[in-house]
């Protein structure tokens, strides 16, 4: 089958584009939740209001 | 978080079983033969893209009329799951273009313009870096977002309008144009499989700018004490 390998390169690529994205997006969530965690142990009395 | 992860799982689901159908269902194409199945998941995720942008455009414009922030979160998530998506478009395109017209790129209307929409879109996102101010930043990023939508009709309307190295339309197309009947399901069914990708990276991006508005917040209430 000619050209059958681009197409499965094509596939990939255009997955590993979107997979990417979803693992870039989960570790600044990680990392801004952390963040929030910190933030709110420091003004505990914030929180607490929350 | 449960809700999110079945949406997720639904998502590469119909993405797995999209790609399933392009390259086992879908019968092969008389003059391109097997290179033509990039087209199911090129085309379907060129129309994610532009609906993304579409709805980029509203949130800006909302933003202007209404200047709630979570508009001009909608607006950055849209324009970031975008960029992806026409990134995707920008990649898989050469590749099946590479073995069907002998070379990888030409500067024909409906890639420039692409190639442009990519840009606009960069632009937008890199401009929101520069700006400190929250209000401001959400206010010239809107405004910018809404002047760069005027590329995505260009972008559909190339090869309409103009003659161009890229096929012409096989949906909308007009007279004599059209796909089989197996293709067309099976195109449709990528379409509905991309933008359902690009559903659950919208929700996933948005509660990350949630978020980031949160840490804000709570660094405004530290800082006040």
């Amino acid at each position: 089958m000619k050209n059958l390998n681009s197409v499965f390169a094509a596939y990939i690529i255009g997955w590993s584009v979107f997979f990417l994205l979803f693992v870039s997006i989960a570790k600044r969530s990680s990392d801004l939740r952390k963040e929030v965690e910190r933030l709110k142990r420091s003004t505990p009395g914030k929180s607490q209001e929350k | 978080m449960v809700k999110r992860l079945i949406f997720g799982a639904i998502a590469i689901l119909l993405v797995s079983l999209g790609a399933y159908a392009a390259l086992y269902v879908a019968p092969d194409e008389r003059t391109m033969g097997v290179i033509q199945r990039i087209f199911y998941f090129h085309a379907a995720t060129a129309w994610a893209g532009e609906t993304t942008f579409f709805v980029c455009f509203l949130a800006n414009l909302l933003y202007i009329w209404k200047r709630q922030p979570k508009y001009d979160w909608l607006g950055v998530t849209c324009a970031e799951v975008g960029v992806a998506c026409i990134t995707v478009v920008l990649i898989t395109g050469p590749i099946w273009a590479h073995p069907v017209w002998g070379i990888w790129w030409t500067w024909d209307a409906r890639l420039t313009s692409t190639f442009v929409l990519w840009l606009l879109y960069i632009s937008y996102l890199l401009l929101r870096t520069l700006i400190e101010e929250a209000d401001r930043r959400a206010v010239l990023s809107a405004l910018f977002g809404i002047f760069a939508f005027i590329d995505v009709p260009i972008v559909f309307g190339a090869i309409r309008w103009w003659r161009t190295q890229h096929p012409a339309p096989v949906i909308m197309g007009g007279p004599g144009s059209g796909l089989d009947p197996t293709m067309r399901r099976v195109f449709f069914f990528n379409v509905l499989a991309m933008h359902v990708l690009a559903a659950f990276l919208i929700v996933e991006r948005y509660l990350l700018e949630e978020t980031k508005h949160d840490v804000q917040t709570l660094q405004r209430e530290a800082e006040a004490r």
